[in-house]
């Protein structure tokens, strides 16, 4: 069966897109290996051209790297950083994040709509980092969006989908992958996002935080598999969401069906 | 007669009002200064007991009353918990990373006469300033180590390093640093933001004392002894569009709980004030060996430090740590990772001093002497990831459209 992840007219095998900001880099290939990850992001900012601990050294090829902007507070500074990422060859997949924040680090949705508009204009790929509110999301595909990530739960928290509702109106009403970035904390996590109709999960201080960061990419892996199969398959159908064995309500109808 | 005739002179100094601004000096709006001072006033750290600190640590979110709660005496049986609950958010907020960077003293001329500094323009030390092109030789000798992150010192004199200076300094930091901190005599809004275009980012400013009366008998002249000029430094940088400022008292020239309850409450309010700033913390301190015994109460030691990084950290997780060459490399091995989040390496603290003998003598002597290399290897030992660059300077003057 093919079940492409397309974004951007970009096709995509797995549904495991890496955040790396978090682990130490030599473990950069092992867990990309084990996650099957053929889409990684890298903050722009920790690029070190021919320097030391250079994250995009680390970054095996065939990978498509997804850079990010974070470090951005402005649609301004994103734009910039965005350009910078294209100057070091970094392709054209862009991930705005624009943080106004150092708290919370959540992300300010306006001007990221305003980030992305002037990205999609240069002919970037992009794929803003955002808070799940429907009507920004529908206004970033006008923009010229190539998916959208909404948060799950505050960046790092581990705490899985809190904003499970607003994620879902995202799935059922835009018609661009929806992406969970950000607070994702376990695998069964990973699955449920899947299930509900995600694209694809990004997942990065869950890794990093695990006894064993390999073993734990295998583990998200196999969660987001599980959960792509199991919303093609059609999750709930026959259990939850329609009556099965008998038609109460229009039962009656019986003798002139 | 000249000893009596300058002891004169000092008196007259002391008559001055740490409260009252200088003409060149920069008043802003701010109600950050009276709600830092009101909540210091009222901290006691006796009244806290076990159950408060017990609390403390059972919580996620914590308030001002738990900060406090963990800085009291009644912590410190705590410590480890405190350090395993610090451990696993500097992880949750830095993940493995630990940045690395170094000072570059350029000037060590100073206008303060601060008791306990090396620096007073009291003391009598070697003085010196470093020309522009000694300070490109030290940056560039500096960067081929690989470090990407500069800190650039100035001692604090108007006259001898001017903004202009300090500026010039900054743009060739420009071409060979990704990340420009800057820590020198607190400056106007205007005079932030200009160093901010020249390509700088980071300020750290120290209040030393929080404690008004203290401040004032330690700082017997100079524009320093204007408190609350100081105080509001790191608010009039973010105004000027800086990216993120430092906060630090240092430890044990007065009762040091109070003295770090009020740091991290000044870091709170500023952050609650500047959302978007980064906010990061610094703990010098004075040895409780160079103390008499009758200061015996503000004693820092190890254990008092460790606990003051783990408050802050529990806290304000978010916040970066710095750990200085101060410290000994046991000490400095200990904290990365569970609370510190940056540390320099390859310091000198004399005036230049990268490439050829200092040219002023040292503010304080360090206690880790290690190379770059050295820490980079210990920090990967740790299983940590050394961090060389984690900025994008965004600030300088070509802010416009450059394509």
């Amino acid at each position: 069966m093919k079940d492409k992840l397309i974004i951007g007219g970009h096709e995509f095998n797995s549904r495991f897109i890496l955040g790396s900001g978090k682990f130490s880099l030599d473990m950069t290939d092992a867990v990309i290996q084990n996650g099957g990850v053929e889409m990684a992001t890298i903050a722009v900012r920790r690029a070190n051209k021919n320097g030391e601990a250079n994250i995009i050294d680390f970054m095996p090829k065939g990978i498509t790297l997804l850079p990010n902007t974070s470090g951005a507070r402005s649609a301004e500074e994103a734009v910039r950083i965005a350009r910078l990422a294209r100057e070091l060859g970094c392709g054209n997949f862009i991930k705005v994040e624009v943080i106004r924040d150092s708290k919370y680090l959540m992300p300010d949705n306006y001007e990221t709509l305003r980030a992305t508009e002037a990205l999609a204009k240069e002919g970037f790929i992009v794929m803003p980092y955002m808070y799940p509110d429907l009507n920004v999301a529908r206004d970033l595909v006008s923009s010229g969006a190539a998916a959208v990530m909404p948060l799950g739960a505050p960046i790092g928290s581990n705490k899985g989908l809190l904003t499970k509702a607003f994620i879902e109106m995202l799935i059922d009403e835009i018609e661009l992958p929806v992406i969970v970035d950000a607070g994702i904390g376990k695998p069964s996590q990973a699955c449920e996002a899947m299930e509900i109709g995600c694209a694809a999960v990004m997942a990065n201080t869950a890794i990093a935080t695990a006894k064993d960061v390999a073993l734990m990419a295998t583990a998200f892996k196999l969660a987001i598999e599980s959960g792509r199969a199991a919303y093609l398959a059609g999750l709930g159908r026959v259990l939850e969401r329609r009556g099965e064995a008998s038609s109460p309500l229009t039962g009656f109808l019986g003798e002139i069906l | 007669m000249m000893k009596a005739n300058s002891k004169m002179k000092i008196t007259q100094k002391m008559k001055t009002d740490p409260m009252s601004y200088l003409s060149n000096m920069e008043k802003i709006e701010s109600d950050v200064f009276e709600k830092v001072l009101s909540m210091v006033s009222n901290y006691d750290a006796e009244q806290y007991k076990a159950h408060d600190v017990a609390y403390a640590l059972s919580k996620d979110r914590l308030d001002p009353s738990d900060f406090a709660a963990l800085l009291s005496p009644a912590a410190k049986p705590y410590l480890e918990e405190m350090a395993q609950k610090s451990k696993t958010l500097t992880h949750k907020h830095f993940g493995n990373s630990v940045q690395l960077f170094t000072p570059l003293y350029i000037s060590n001329y100073c206008e303060n006469h601060c008791v306990y500094c090396g620096f007073n323009c009291k003391n009598k030390i070697k003085r010196g300033k470093l020309s522009l092109e000694e300070i490109r030789i030290e940056l560039k000798t500096i960067s081929e180590t690989g470090l990407k992150e500069i800190l650039l010192l100035t001692g604090e004199s108007r006259q001898k390093s001017d903004i202009q200076y300090i500026g010039e300094a900054i743009k060739i930091a420009k071409t060979y640093f990704s990340t420009i901190g800057i820590e020198i005599y607190p400056l106007n809004s205007d005079e932030y933001r200009y160093l901010h275009e020249c390509g700088a980012d980071f300020v750290s400013v120290y209040q030393e004392t929080y404690n008004l009366e203290k401040y004032e008998s330690v700082h017997l002249s100079g524009p320093k002894r204007v408190f609350p000029y100081r105080f509001h430094a790191q608010e009039r940088a973010l105004m000027g569009g800086m990216y993120g400022v430092s906060f630090g008292a240092l430890l044990g020239l007065d009762d040091f709980r109070k003295d770090a309850f009020a740091t991290g409450m000044h870091a709170y309010w500023i952050q609650r004030k500047y959302p978007s700033a980064e906010i990061a913390f610094s703990l010098p301190r004075i040895r409780p060996y160079i103390n008499h015994e009758e200061k015996q109460t503000h004693g820092v030691g190890e254990v008092e430090l460790f606990q003051v990084m783990l408050a802050y950290k529990l806290f304000m997780p978010y916040a970066g740590i710095t750990i200085s060459t101060r410290e000994n490399a046991h000490f400095r091995d200990h904290t990365v990772g569970v609370c510190a989040t940056k540390i320099s390496a390859g310091v000198v603290v004399g005036v230049g001093g990268h490439v050829e003998e200092v040219k002023g003598d040292e503010q304080f002597e360090i206690s880790d002497p290690r190379s770059v290399a050295e820490i980079h290897s210990m920090i990967l030992l740790k299983g940590l990831q050394p961090v060389y660059s984690n900025h994008i300077a965004l600030g300088g003057f070509n802010t416009g459209d450059d394509r």
